[in-house]
């Protein structure tokens, strides 16, 4: 069916929420009221603004993925083809692996891969 | 089926006219599909939930509480659904719009039977894995625009969470695209013919099936690995702020990626709508054809989502640094081995 159906799925997805939603609107009987729209924490009022930094204590993680996702998009083709190619496909794979492992042992070794 | 329906609509509504109504049609059967496995799972949920810590679960609204869900839907309905003051209001409307499309969008490669299948992408699985984690965008608009501290920490966590077991994933995923040599879901289907690849796929592939289990259970955010929506920490994580039908919409796009899952997870390990067979039993094997092949495909769907369920009640909820410990330093590595072993025993030849 080709690419239609993508646009048919999007469509669904995007008029079943939008459907859904403004019928809410419709049916639910609502009534202003300035406490009601205040930030929820459990009847305590918010000390200061919520959009400040604060300490992750994972961004290595995130930069470690994105070496590691970019070599695991590498692999799909070599993937495909491992059954044609053969032995040259396994040699290079067990490379591959190798370097990467060492990667990986590098940020372990750096303590990337630890709480900050 | 497929055919007849076709020739109907273009005696009724023309050959000009007919693919359009048809469009029409599959995008209603694809939003009730979704609605009703949603309705029968939150079913399913609370009364395994309830049977495994001896209670009886809903009980009052239909027989056994069959309607229950239908009552809550309704009950949402006629909530007020809020915008808290200081949010940042069109984030805060559009993300369950995002979080909802993008896990519709996840269904077109997937084969429920061997004609029922909306788009034969030849890199099907690697379309699912990808559209299906655009998800964490929407989730991080969520927590952001809300305004509320809970909710900026849930979704960090969700991110981080949702990044890290990616990895995982696609190196269990990767381990049977090698073995069977195809990308599209219909070529790994075919591929499991004469046996599922947890079967004939030998120790890469059952160890390649664990890791799928875990990285997916972790990517749903279910428990044990449900940090970023932790109840006794976060209130709700990143929907702490959404009412009504707003609400609603996120625990629709939750379900309905636990069935894309589950899905993804039949096809390339349990042999999508493939009967089971065991060599040499000829009436067992003749009879399990006799079988529809959407109801196989379904019945291992089901059987998948009864162990994400059972996982929820059985192991408790992990802190944030063993769970990125047990990605980073046990998951991946063991991920990678398996591959190199599995290819090894590709070449060899030694696949049943």
């Amino acid at each position: 069916m080709g690419i239609t159906s993508l646009l048919i799925l999007f469509i669904s997805g995007l008029g079943f929420a939008a459907l859904a939603i403004s019928l809410n609107k419709v049916l639910s009987y609502s009534r202003y009221n300035p406490v009601k729209a205040e930030p929820y924490e459990c009847g305590v009022q918010t000390q200061g603004s919520t959009w400040v930094q604060f300490n992750v204590g994972y961004y290595l993680f995130s930069l470690v993925f994105l070496i590691f996702d970019v070599e695991i998009v590498f692999m799909y083709p070599w993937a495909v083809v491992f059954k044609q190619v053969g032995l040259t496909a396994l040699i290079e794979i067990i490379l591959f692996i190798f370097i990467l492992f060492l990667g990986l042992l590098y940020a372990y070794k750096k303590k990337a891969l630890s709480w900050m | 089926m497929i055919t007849w329906i076709g020739n109907k609509l273009t005696e009724i509504f023309g050959t000009t006219l007919a693919p359009y109504v048809g469009y029409v049609l599959i995008g209603f059967a694809i939003i009730t599909l979704v609605v009703l496995m949603a309705v029968i799972s939150i079913y399913l949920e609370r009364k395994i939930a309830a049977f495994m810590q001896m209670r009886l679960g809903p009980m009052r609204v239909g027989k056994w509480g069959t309607l229950q869900a239908f009552a809550d839907v309704f009950k949402l309905m006629l909530k007020e659904s809020l915008t808290p003051a200081q949010a940042d209001k069109q984030l805060f409307n559009i993300a369950p719009y995002l979080v909802l499309t993008v896990s519709f969008l996840a269904f077109a490669p997937i084969a429920f039977s061997p004609s029922l299948q909306l788009w034969d992408l030849n890199i099907g699985v690697l379309y699912v894995t990808s559209v299906s984690s655009v998800g964490v965008i929407g989730i991080l608009m969520a927590g952001w625009a809300s305004n509320n501290k809970y909710s900026l920490l849930g979704a960090m966590r969700s991110g981080a969470q949702i990044v890290s077991y990616e990895l995982s994933a696609g190196i269990a995923i990767l381990t049977i695209v090698m073995m069977s040599g195809s990308l599209s879901v219909s070529g790994i289907i075919q591929s499991q013919a004469d046996g599922w690849w947890i079967f004939k796929g030998h120790i890469p592939a059952i160890i390649a099936f664990v890791i799928f289990a875990i990285a997916s259970t972790a990517e749903l955010n279910r428990a044990p690995f449900d940090l970023a929506e932790a109840e006794q920490e976060l209130t709700a994580g990143f929907h702490t702020e959404y009412s009504g039908m707003q609400f609603a919409m996120f625990f629709l796009a939750e379900y309905t990626n636990m069935f894309i899952v589950s899905m993804l997870g039949t096809t390339l390990f349990l042999g999508g709508w493939m009967p089971l067979h065991i060599a040499g039993w000829e009436s067992f094997n003749h009879l399990m054809d006799k079988i529809p092949p959407f109801l196989w495909f379904f019945g291992k769907v089901f059987i998948s989502l009864f162990m994400i369920i059972w996982f929820r009640w059985t192991f408790p909820r992990l802190r944030i640094d063993q769970l990125l410990k047990l990605e980073w330093k046990y998951l991946l590595p063991i991920g990678m081995v398996n591959l190199v072993f599995g290819a090894i025993i590709t070449w060899l030849g030694w696949i049943l």
